[in-house]
C-alpha cells in the first residue's frame, strides 16, 4: 500500500517598488508599484491567476469531484489571501470551491511566509496566529498540520509546532539528513511525537523542475510514467509526499508543455493499480506509525541545491537586512500603529531576501529568473531605504 | 594553423595614454605564451620587459601630447595636430611594410585605426591573414558629436579588407555593424582581461584620504580620461545629490583631458567644489593606492567600448558602480549598474554604498571572484580559437 500526499504551495509575495534614497521620509508606500514591471504586484497576480490558479483549479475541482478517493492540500501565505481578497476574489471563491468538495487539506504556516522563526519566536507565534485565523475566516477550517517558510525545519522548529498543537509537520527529505533511510515513511523528532512528513524531492521535482527540461532523460514524462514509478515503490513505502509550488502549474511549466494534461491524467493512472492511494498530510499522520526518529539540529529547506539557508542568509547584504528588520521588533509593536506593523510584517516575507541572493547571479539561473528587481543589490538598496523610512516612522510615532 | 603572428601596436605601457596599451600588452603576453609574436612599435622608446621581442619602426619625432584617444579635438581646434597625426600613421604605414618584409610571419594583428593603414600595407606586399582588433570606434572618441570622417574611411576600408574583425564586446561588435556595415559573421568578440598581479605594488597609503576616511568620510573615484565620452557632468549631477544627504564625502575625479577645465568650474558653479578633488593622471602605485583608499569607482561612460577600470578598482579591492552603456557590464555581473543619464538612479545607488556597509562588502567579494575569471589567457584562447579558422 503507498499513499500518495499532494501538497501545493500557494503563495504571493508584496513585491517591493523601486525605493530610493529620496523616498526615505517621504514616500510610505513600499509595495505599490503601478510601472510595467514584475515590481507591481496586481499585475503579477492577475498573470499568475490566469495563467495557473484559476486553470488549475478548474482542473483540480473535475478531479476532485470525479474521483472521491483524490486528495490534496494546500498551504497559502496569508499574503497571497488578502491580495486575493482584495482584488481577485473570484479566484479565492475557486480555491474555496476545492476545500467545499471535503477533500482538500488546507495546512498552517506563517501569515507573512517569514524567517520570524529564526530570528523572533514571539513573532513567529503571532503570525501563525493570524495565519490560522485568516484560515479560518475564508475556509472555515483549523489547521493541524504545520510547514514552515521554504520547508525550513530543524529540531526546535518541530517542537515549537507540537507545543502550538499541531499533529504533524513537514520538511525536505534531504539526503545527507536520510542517509540509507527512504523519504517515504513517516518519521519523529528526537524529542516529542510530532509526525514529521519529509518530501521526495526526486519524484517532485521531476515534475516541478524537470517536467519540460528535453535535455532529462525522462524527457517526455507522462501520467502512466510517473505512476510507473509510483508503483515501483509500492510494497516498500508508506507515502509518497510530492510537494511544490503551486504556480508549477501553468506559470513556471506553461501550458504549452503538457503540464495540466498530465495533471488532468495523473490521479487516474495512480488510482489503477489498487493498492495506491491519496491522503492529506493529517490523515497520513493518522494512519501510519513513525518508522524512525530524525535528528536534525542545523536548519534545512527545500531551496536550491544547498538545501539549506543560504538562499536567505548566505551574504552580508542580507544578514545586515534581516538584523536592522528584527531589531525593530520590541519598538515598533510598542507603537500599536496596525499600518507600521503591517509594513515591518510584509518586509519580513522571505521573498525580499531571496531577491538578495547572490549565489549563481552571473549564471543567470533561478535566482535570477524570479527576481523582480534587476540585481540583488538594487534588491538589497530598496529594501533598506524602506527600512529606513519604518524607521522614521516610529520615530514620529 | 598560424604559430607566427606579427602584431602592430602604437604603444604600450609605460609610456600609454590609456587603455589600449594595457590591452595590447595583455593580450600580447598571454598569446606569447601558446606561439610565437612580434610586437611592432612606431617609436623607439622605453617599453616593460616583455616576453615577445618587440621592434621598433624608424619614426622618431611622435608628439605624445597626441593620443590615439580624441580625434575630437583635431578638427575642431587645431587641424595641424591631426595631420601631424596622420602623417605619422602613413609614415608607419610605409615602415611598417619595409621591416615585416624581413619578417617571417604567418598572420598580421593590428590594433585600432592608427595601426590599420600599416596592416594594410604589410598585407598587400605579403598577402597574410589580416585581423583587426577594435578597442573603439571613431563614433566611441567621438562623444556622438560628428566621426572625423578621414578616421571613419580608414576604418572602413580596414574592415572591408580584414579577414576577420575582433571586438572587444558586443557593444563594439553592433557599432561595428550599424555604423560600417561589416558582416556580423566577420566580426569575433573578445572582451578584455585583466590580471590582477599587474596590479600588486604600491607606495603606501595617500595621506590626504587616509585622514579624511578617519574623520568618517568616504571616497568615491572615478579614473580615466576627462572627456565627453566619459560622462562626468552626469557624475558631478548625481554628486550633487549625493552629498545633499551624505556631506561627509569626496569625489575624487583622477585623470585628464579637454573637459578638465569645464568640469572644475562647473563643480564650482554647482557649489561643491570643496568635496571635489582633481589628482590629474595618476598611473602605477600610486593608482593601485588611489583604488585602495576609495569606498566606491564609478564609471558614468556615456558611451565605452569596453572599460577596464571597474576591474582595476575590483582587482585592488574597491566595488564599482558602471554604466549599462558599456562593454565591461556585459562581462561584470557583480557591480551596481546605472544608465549614465538617471543621475538620480545613480545618486540613490552612491548613497546606498556610503550608508550600508553590506553593500560595498558583498560587492567586493563577489566581483572578486567574477574577476579572477576575466583572464587575459582566456580572452588568448579565444583569439587563437579566430586564428586558426582563418
Amino acid at each position: 500500500m503507498t499513499s500518495v500526499c499532494l501538497y501545493f504551495q500557494v503563495h504571493q509575495p508584496w513585491r517591493l517598488k523601486k525605493y530610493r534614497f529620496f523616498d526615505i521620509g517621504a514616500d510610505h508606500l513600499y509595495f505599490n508599484d503601478t510601472s510595467d514591471t514584475s515590481r507591481n504586484n496586481l499585475q503579477v497576480l492577475q498573470k499568475v491567476a490566469s495563467k495557473c490558479y484559476l486553470p488549475t483549479n478548474k482542473i483540480l475541482l473535475d478531479l476532485l469531484q470525479r474521483y472521491p478517493q483524490f486528495k490534496v492540500s494546500f498551504s497559502y501565505s496569508g499574503i497571497l489571501l488578502e491580495q486575493l481578497e482584495s482584488h481577485l476574489p473570484e479566484v479565492l471563491k475557486s480555491f474555496q470551491d476545492l476545500s467545499k468538495t471535503g477533500q482538500v487539506e488546507i495546512l498552517a504556516e506563517t501569515y507573512y511566509h517569514s524567517l520570524s522563526f529564526l530570528y523572533s519566536k514571539e513573532e513567529f507565534r503571532s503570525q501563525v496566529q493570524l495565519q490560522t485565523d485568516k484560515i479560518r475566516q475564508l475556509f472555515k477550517t483549523k489547521p493541524s498540520v504545520f510547514r514552515n517558510t521554504e520547508l525550513i525545519y530543524n529540531n526546535d522548529l518541530a517542537a515549537e509546532a507540537q507545543s502550538l498543537g499541531f499533529k504533524a509537520i513537514l520538511a525536505e527529505g534531504v539526503d545527507n539528513i536520510l542517509g540509507w533511510r527512504s523519504p517515504n515513511f513517516i518519521y519523529q523528532p528526537p524529542a516529542g511525537d510530532i509526525k514529521l512528513l519529509l518530501k521526495n524531492y526526486r519524484l517532485a521535482d521531476d515534475i516541478a523542475f524537470r517536467f519540460s527540461e528535453k535535455s532529462w532523460s525522462e524527457y517526455p514524462l507522462t501520467a502512466p510514467k510517473f505512476a510507473s514509478w509510483i508503483n515501483d515503490i509500492n510494497g516498500s513505502g508508506d507515502i509518497i509526499n510530492l510537494f511544490m509550488d503551486y504556480e508549477t502549474f501553468g506559470e513556471h511549466q506553461w501550458a504549452d508543455t503538457g503540464i495540466f494534461e498530465f495533471l488532468k491524467s495523473l490521479p487516474g493512472e495512480i488510482l489503477k493499480h489498487p493498492d495506491n492511494s491519496f491522503v492529506t498530510p493529517s490523515e497520513a499522520a493518522k494512519r501510519f506509525p513513525a518508522r524512525g526518529t530524525l535528528d536534525i539540529p542545523h536548519y534545512i529547506s527545500w531551496a536550491d541545491v544547498e538545501r539549506d539557508l543560504s538562499a536567505w542568509t548566505g551574504n552580508s547584504m542580507q544578514q545586515e537586512a534581516l538584523k536592522n528588520l528584527y531589531s525593530l521588533e520590541k519598538n515598533i509593536l510598542t507603537t500599536q500603529n496596525r499600518q507600521l506593523i503591517t509594513d515591518w510584517r510584509r518586509l519580513q516575507t522571505s521573498d525580499h531576501f531571496y531577491y538578495m541572493c547572490t549565489k549563481w547571479f552571473a549564471d543567470g539561473d533561478v535566482h535570477k529568473y524570479f527576481n523582480p528587481h534587476l540585481s540583488p543589490y538594487e534588491a538589497f538598496i530598496s529594501f533598506m531605504n524602506a527600512l529606513q523610512d519604518l524607521k522614521l516612522r516610529i520615530q514620529h510615532g | 594553423m598560424p604559430t607566427r603572428v606579427l602584431m602592430i601596436g602604437w604603444e604600450l605601457p609605460p609610456h600609454n595614454s590609456g587603455g589600449l596599451g594595457v590591452a595590447s600588452l595583455g593580450l600580447a603576453k598571454a598569446l606569447s605564451s601558446r606561439l610565437s609574436l612580434t610586437f611592432l612599435l612606431p617609436h623607439h622608446l622605453d617599453v616593460v620587459s616583455t616576453p615577445f621581442p618587440v621592434l621598433f619602426s624608424n619614426l622618431s619625432e611622435i608628439n605624445l601630447l597626441i593620443t590615439p584617444y580624441s580625434t575630437r579635438t583635431f578638427t575642431q581646434t587645431d587641424n595641424t595636430f591631426f595631420s601631424d597625426l596622420l602623417s605619422q600613421v602613413y609614415k608607419y604605414a610605409a615602415a611598417a611594410k619595409k621591416i615585416a618584409s624581413k619578417l617571417q610571419f604567418d598572420l598580421i594583428h593590428v590594433h585600432d585605426w592608427l595601426t590599420i593603414p600599416a596592416g594594410l600595407a604589410v598585407k598587400n606586399v605579403c598577402n597574410k591573414p589580416l585581423v583587426i582588433h577594435v578597442h573603439a570606434t571613431e563614433f566611441d572618441r567621438s562623444g556622438g558629436l560628428g566621426a572625423n570622417p578621414v578616421v571613419y574611411a580608414i576604418e572602413k576600408a580596414g574592415f572591408d579588407a580584414a579577414d576577420a574583425v575582433i571586438a572587444i564586446s558586443n557593444y563594439v561588435k553592433g557599432m561595428l555593424v550599424t555604423r560600417y556595415s561589416v558582416d556580423p559573421k566577420k566580426i569575433f568578440v573578445v572582451h578584455n582581461g585583466i590580471d590582477a598581479a599587474d596590479y600588486s605594488s604600491t607606495s603606501g597609503p595617500i595621506a590626504f584620504l587616509q585622514t579624511a576616511k578617519s574623520a568618517g568620510h568616504k571616497i568615491v573615484l572615478y579614473v580615466g580620461r576627462i572627456t565627453i565620452q566619459k560622462g562626468i557632468d552626469h557624475l558631478l549631477n548625481a554628486a550633487q545629490k549625493v552629498i545633499t544627504h551624505f556631506p561627509k564625502v569626496f569625489f575624487v575625479i583622477a585623470g585628464s583631458g579637454d573637459m578638465e577645465g569645464q568640469v572644475i568650474s562647473q563643480a564650482a558653479s554647482m557649489g561643491i567644489s570643496q568635496h571635489f578633488l582633481f589628482p590629474g593622471f595618476v598611473r602605477g602605485p600610486q593608482l593601485n593606492d588611489l583604488f585602495r583608499s576609495a569606498d566606491l569607482f564609478v564609471l558614468p561612460s556615456v558611451s565605452e567600448p569596453f572599460g577596464l577600470v571597474p576591474l582595476e578598482a575590483i582587482v585592488n579591492g574597491t566595488p564599482a558602480l558602471i554604466s549599462k552603456q558599456s562593454g565591461v557590464s556585459e562581462v561584470l555581473s557583480h557591480a551596481l549598474k546605472v544608465d549614465f543619464w538617471d543621475t538620480e538612479e545613480m545618486a540613490n545607488q552612491i548613497l546606498a554604498v556610503l550608508n550600508y556597509s553590506s553593500l560595498p562588502q558583498t560587492l567586493i567579494a563577489e566581483s572578486s571572484r567574477e574577476v579572477d575569471r576575466l583572464t587575459w589567457v582566456a580572452a588568448a584562447d579565444k583569439v587563437i580559437n579566430l586564428y586558426n579558422q582563418l
